[in-house]
């Protein structure tokens, strides 16, 4: 497996990245803020007014280090990345098995399938480390139920409908597993995020799919193209679907860590006129930091038996998706947490 | 792979200075400065090779001296540092500028 490289998060405000020989510097106006040798970096993540140099995206879009904008708040704005890289039969491919409604349909149901046990297995993890609730038990029936469902799915249609079924039965419940005081939990509520925890859970997710967007680059598939998202004009709808198997035991589960060790408190968060809530300036890097760390924890994979670390996990993903649409294998394994 | 490379470069003159400081420069496309004239570098074998060739180019085999030490895949835990200057470790810290 590949080497876990690192990512440069920018947030300080009016700064300049530019590359000096085989570098990344960072400056605000003289100061140097920092150097970092460009190959042990994979990313760059720039938030609100930061500057890059045109040398150095031409730079970075050569040797594979993607660079990502997003607003101060942590909306995505743009990426710069090269040209395509990677196999363009593969491609093809990748469009045939998305047009063709049976193939989309098989693998849609993976994707939904992980999605929903991930879900499924934050909540009985739940239940065994703080005892029986009933309403997370019946949750967690009713997620067991979605799943069978899935496995017998005739459409896309009716897959994208179980998804959605299982996602509101698992927010409905999301609230029990917090235990930080002064959150509260309605539901999932985006664009913008009106609470604490959408809020958190919204940024997370966002970083979350720019790896999936880079993974799914990086093996050489096309991340706007999806099967269990339609297509529509700027969004990456195979890294949504990728991101699927993700949501609940990467970002779900971080978000919980996050309020429970209370590592992240009420105080961090301002409400703005028009309602959003968004994280402050310190409490983001303090996010930034620990998200991080656990990138960089390792778990051994459970179908590639190999160890990796988690911020691996899209790649070793995209990789096996790359093989099933290749047709070295029969079918794709999803991420399912054991 | 955690390598370690150390440098003397005679600065007696103006050529050795200019050396010295594209000697620096290689480094620190590689690594990071740790010490004054010690560099840590992160690096697969490929990389190793192309940073000692570029090294060996610069340097004056008469006046100068290099050295690298290999601390293996493990490196960066047979390392202790004390006191200041502490420094990033760019493929493991959270780099949040």
């Amino acid at each position: 497996m590949k080497k876990l490289l690192n990512t440069l998060y920018i947030t300080r405000q009016e700064s300049y990245l530019h590359k000096d020989r085989e570098t990344i510097v960072i400056k605000q106006g003289d100061e140097k803020l920092g150097q970092f040798p460009a190959l042990s970096l994979g990313g760059i993540l720039c938030f609100g007014r930061v500057s890059v140099s045109p040398f150095l995206m031409g730079y970075c879009a050569e040797n594979g280090i993607s660079i990502a904008f997003y607003t101060e708040y942590g909306r995505f704005l743009a990426r710069v990345h090269g040209r395509q890289t990677g196999n363009v039969l593969l491609r093809r491919t990748q469009y045939r098995w998305a047009d063709c409604s049976d193939r989309s349909k098989e693998i849609a149901r993976l994707f939904v399938a992980a999605k929903i046990a991930n879900s499924r297995s934050v909540l009985l993890r739940e239940l065994r480390n703080h005892g029986d609730n009933p309403r997370l038990t019946t949750a967690a029936d009713r997620l067991a139920s979605s799943l069978r469902r899935a496995r017998t799915a005739k459409s896309v249609d009716e897959v994208r409908g179980i998804e959605g079924d299982a996602a509101s039965c698992y927010f409905s419940v999301f609230d029990e597993l917090l235990r930080g005081s002064g959150f509260a939990f309605g539901g999932r509520v985006r664009r913008p995020p009106t609470d604490p925890i959408n809020a958190l859970l919204s940024f997370i997710y966002s970083l979350v799919t720019q790896e999936c967007v880079s993974a799914l680059q990086g093996v050489g598939l096309d991340p706007y193209v999806g099967f269990l998202h339609r297509d529509r004009p700027g969004r990456a709808s195979l890294a949504l679907d990728l991101l699927e198997e993700f949501r609940a035991s990467w970002a779900d589960r971080f978000v919980l860590t996050l309020v429970n060790r209370r590592q992240i408190q009420s105080g961090d968060f301002v409400t703005e006129a028009s309602g959003a809530v968004r994280l402050q300036e310190d409490a983001r890097k303090k996010l930034l930091t620990l998200y991080q760390q656990r990138k960089q924890e390792e778990l051994t994979h459970p179908y590639l038996q190999e160890q990796l670390p988690i911020g691996l996990l899209p790649h070793s993903q995209a990789l096996l998706l790359a093989r099933h649409l290749r047709g070295d294998t029969e079918c794709y394994t999803p991420y399912v947490v054991k | 792979m955690l390598v370690l490379v150390t440098y003397d470069v005679s600065v007696t003159t103006a050529e050795g200075r200019r050396r010295l400081r594209n000697i620096a420069k290689i480094c620190l496309d590689y690594g990071v400065r740790v010490q004054n004239s010690v560099f840590e570098c992160e690096v697969d074998p490929a990389q190793f090779t192309f940073l000692k060739n570029r090294l060996l180019e610069t340097y004056e085999s008469d006046e100068d001296s290099l050295r690298f030490y290999s601390l293996g895949k493990r490196g960066r835990q047979r390392v202790e540092h004390f006191g200041a200057k502490q420094v990033e470790d760019p493929l493991r810290d959270a780099l949040i500028l």
